[in-house]
């Protein structure tokens, strides 16, 4: 799993490299798992580099989701690619990120 | 009954029909209290009775009609809930009715004797007295009820899409599937219009596995494609994945509108309804019912409830369709007409049935005899129809044998009463039919079986619960077909024989032999001779030691056997054999030094050359070595003509046949092959003799003997030496 941070005034910002596929599951999971720290405000992901997405990257997705409203930081969704929109818009995924407690702003640019 | 006149007779019959329909109804509310249908039907046996005792002017019967009918009116509109003390009473008052009407029927003009009086009042006593104690009881059930059926029957608040929920097992991701792609394929059969994600067994993070699979779909979809096509598009998934599709409240109307629309002609299951009409798939049925019979633990929920508990389907349909299966079976109900034909003339049919069998055969020889190859075509034609018309001749006397067996509930429900006991009734293979003629001789027989097993089978509740056994002892009737006969089985759960102890009584008795050394099944077959009954006290119910024999004798008038066998604590299993019909049968037949024999075809193996170098004849023992069995035969010729002196110079052939679990071998000169064989009664001169069932006219005119094979096994078995019998075939 190859993703750049940065880190800055408490904001993450994260650019994942790689599909977000079962094949690769595993390293997304540690390396997301390790951003999860205390003191992080809020966690940027830019997905414009993610060429393939499916139910094992999604799932991770919903689970880092869960697992920010339930630490109490924000997590954003960045740049997304045409491979994660169409899975976003597969599922309408809007209903679920477009929860009332944390609202992504720009979950939609690309 | 003969100075009876015919509307007596014809209300005799009604009363006899209504008061059975009631006593069943009764015996049935005792597992199922709330069923409306039993309670009306107990109504409408009171009141046609009442109404038609009126008629007659019976008062005595009106009077006693009146009340109970009054008290199930009440219980028919909700005021009194049904107990068993009442359906107790209640079976008392049907017994009370059954017998005041014959008191009137016999003895129109006289006053009801004191006792029949008395019982009356002390049963209406009963009736109304516990009645207002009982009166408030009903409310509970009924409210029960009512909310049951006020749920909100629209589960989801998309209207008028398919609601499609996905909850796929953890596994399905290594598995190789995508949950995404299917949705993906959904959306090529209409619009999806919103999903919920959710993972509701989801692991805190650290403990996640991100190759497992938590996702869980609910997909509201609009498309116009049927279930089975929506059901289609996960069959890949079927494994990995519980898959519900329910749907949309336009479909709903959609299903209701084909419900009412399904032809009203036969009974139908309510999955097979909702089958027909597209609202389930029979996956989702089939599933439904494995779960059904899986889940042991409880009472078995109605796959309705199941189904809309599953959310496969909304209440209404289900309702719907519950409501058309009852109306479908009241249609049926009404339609399914009867004629009462008088037994004797249905006997002459069969009679001319057989006549018209043997005169086609006669015909057939003619035909084949003058070589006339176009009457050939003519001759196959009609002998086919005569054959059908055998078989549906037949066919009229059938009975199904349920009809005897449910008359045991109440012999089960009496008699447990009385002993203490806890004894429930299972039946299954009811609908096996057999000739009514056979059905009425096994009447006896099998009561008197069912109430060894109350009385000696099954144990008292304590005992029962020292064994680690559940407390409510089971008899099972169970009857199915088998090679042309008839097997009905009588088994329950109790302490089973004892084999120590029926070999010790028997030795006292003097039947067997101390020093005779005899297998399991033999010891416990041995309760069959007369003088044996191994309880220590006789009840009033069995166990004086006779019975068993009249059972076997009974059994074995009607060409038929039983045996049994048991387990010392597990229980016993009466297995009788009958033939399924007394009148013809399919033969086999033979011919041994010029004389002609029928073998009922059910009973024959094979047929195989006897020759000396492939089986190993011992002539002087009469065994043969069939491929490793050993096989006692006999010689029919040698057997029924033992004053001749025969010379066995051409081809022998040898009938296996096969009795049960015993084999034998027939040696014939020749073999004839299939015959219809109508069996002809021996005159009494003949009765007894050995190996002879009954005879046969054949087409030629000339009499062809039946062979009564079970005896005939017998006798080649004791031809045998004793130690090898015990060895060969059984």
């Amino acid at each position: 799993m190859s993703a750049k941070a940065k880190k800055n005034e408490g904001i993450l910002q994260l650019s994942i490299k790689d599909d977000m596929t079962i094949y690769n599951a595993e390293s997304l999971k540690e390396t997301l798992l390790g951003y999860c720290q205390p003191g992080t405000q809020e966690l940027q992901l830019d997905l414009s580099a993610v060429a393939e997405i499916d139910s094992a990257g999604l799932q991770l997705l919903l689970l880092l989701k869960a697992e920010a409203q339930q630490r109490g930081f924000i997590l954003r969704l960045l740049r997304h690619s045409e491979a994660v929109i169409e899975v976003f818009e597969l599922i309408k995924l809007g209903m679920y990120f477009g929860d009332p407690i944390v609202i992504p702003a720009n979950w939609k640019k690309s | 009954m003969s100075n009876i006149n015919p509307a007596l007779e014809t209300f005799s019959q009604e009363v006899d029909e209504l008061l059975t329909a009631m006593e069943d109804a009764l015996l049935v509310l005792e597992s199922t209290p709330d069923d409306t249908d039993c309670i009306n039907s107990i109504f409408r046996a009171m009141h046609t009775i009442k109404g038609s005792s009126g008629l007659f002017g019976f008062d005595h019967v009106v009077a006693f009609t009146h009340e109970a009918e009054t008290v199930l009116d009440r219980v028919r509109n909700g005021e009194r809930a049904i107990d068993p003390e009442l359906i107790a009473v209640l079976l008392a008052c049907k017994d009370h009715t059954a017998q005041i009407i014959q008191h009137v029927l016999f003895n129109e003009d006289e006053p009801l004797p004191e006792a029949l009086q008395q019982q009356g009042q002390v049963l209406i006593a009963e009736l109304t007295g516990s009645s207002a104690a009982a009166g408030n009881g009903m409310p509970t059930t009924q409210e029960e009820k009512a909310g049951h059926f006020e749920v909100d029957p629209n589960t989801t608040d998309s209207s008028d899409n398919w609601v499609i929920s996905l909850a796929f097992k953890q596994d399905a991701l290594r598995n190789g599937m995508d949950p995404l792609s299917f949705i993906r394929y959904l959306q090529t059969l209409g619009k999806i219009i919103e999903v919920i994600v959710t993972m509701p067994t989801m692991p805190r993070i650290e403990d996640m596995n991100p190759e497992y699979c938590y996702l869980n779909f609910k997909i509201a979809f609009n498309s116009n494609a049927d279930k089975k096509t929506i059901e289609n598009v996960f069959e890949f998934a079927e494994d990995d994945c519980e898959i519900a599709i329910l749907p949309p409240n336009s479909r709903q109307e959609h299903y209701l509108q084909l419900l009412d629309n399904l032809p009203e002609d036969q009974f139908k299951r309510l999955g097979e309804m909702l089958i027909e009409i597209g609202a389930l798939t029979e996956k989702e049925v089939a599933l439904t019912l494995n779960e059904q019979s899986d889940d042991d633990n409880e009472e078995i929920k109605p796959l309705g409830e199941m189904l809309v508990a599953k959310n496969i389907l909304q209440q209404p349909v289900i309702e719907q369709a519950l409501k058309k299966q009852e109306s479908v079976k009241q249609k049926i109900n009404k339609e399914s007409s009867y004629i009462r034909v008088d037994a004797a003339k249905l006997g002459y049919l069969i009679n001319l049935v057989g006549e018209l069998v043997i005169s086609g055969a006669a015909m057939r020889l003619m035909v084949d005899k003058h070589g006339l190859s176009d009457v050939d075509d003519v001759a196959s034609t009609m002998s086919h129809l005569v054959e059908d018309i055998r078989d549906t001749a037949l066919q009229l006397r059938m009975v199904q044998i349920g009809e005897t067996f449910t008359r045991f509930q109440r012999v089960v429900h009496d008699v447990s009463k009385e002993l203490g006991k806890q004894i429930q009734l299972q039946i299954t293979g009811g609908e096996s039919e057999l000739d009514k003629t056979v059905v009425e001789k096994i009447n006896d027989p099998l009561t008197h079986l069912v109430r060894n097993s109350l009385d000696h089978g099954i144990e008292t509740p304590e005992v029962r619960v020292q064994a680690g056994k559940p407390e409510k002892g089971t008899i099972h009737l169970n009857a199915y077909h088998d090679s042309g006969r008839i097997v009905i089985q009588i088994s329950d759960d109790g302490q089973g024989l004892d084999p120590e102890k029926i070999l010790a009584k028997a030795i006292a008795k003097d039947l067997v032999k101390p020093d005779q050394t005899l297998s399991q099944s033999e010891i416990y077959n041995l309760i069959f001779e007369p003088g044996l009954s191994t309880k220590e006290e006789a009840s009033n119910l069995s166990g004086r030691g006779v019975g068993m024999d009249v059972v076997r004798r009974n059994i074995e008038a009607l060409r038929g056997s039983v045996f049994v066998d048991s387990e010392l604590g597990q229980g016993t299993t009466v297995t009788i054999h009958l033939p399924l019909t007394l009148a013809i049968i399919d033969g086999f037949m033979v011919e041994a030094q010029k004389e002609r024999y029928i073998i009922p075809l059910s009973m024959v193996e094979e047929c195989v050359e006897m020759s000396s170098d492939e089986w190993q004849i011992d002539d002087t023992q009469h065994y043969v070595n069939l491929r490793g069995h050993v096989l006692p035969y006999l010689r029919l010729g040698d057997f029924f003509h033992k004053n001749k002196k025969h010379t066995h110079t051409q081809r022998e052939s040898l009938v296996v046949v096969r009795f049960g679990e015993a084999k034998a071998g027939f040696v014939v000169d020749e073999l004839h092959g299939e015959n219809q064989t109508v069996i002809k009664p021996l005159g009494k001169l003949f009765e007894n003799l050995d190996g002879i069932g009954g005879a046969t006219v054949l087409g030629s005119g000339d009499v062809a003997l039946i062979l009564d094979v079970q005896g005939l096994i017998q006798h080649a078995k004791k031809r045998v030496r004793p130690t090898l019998a015990l060895t060969s075939a059984f």
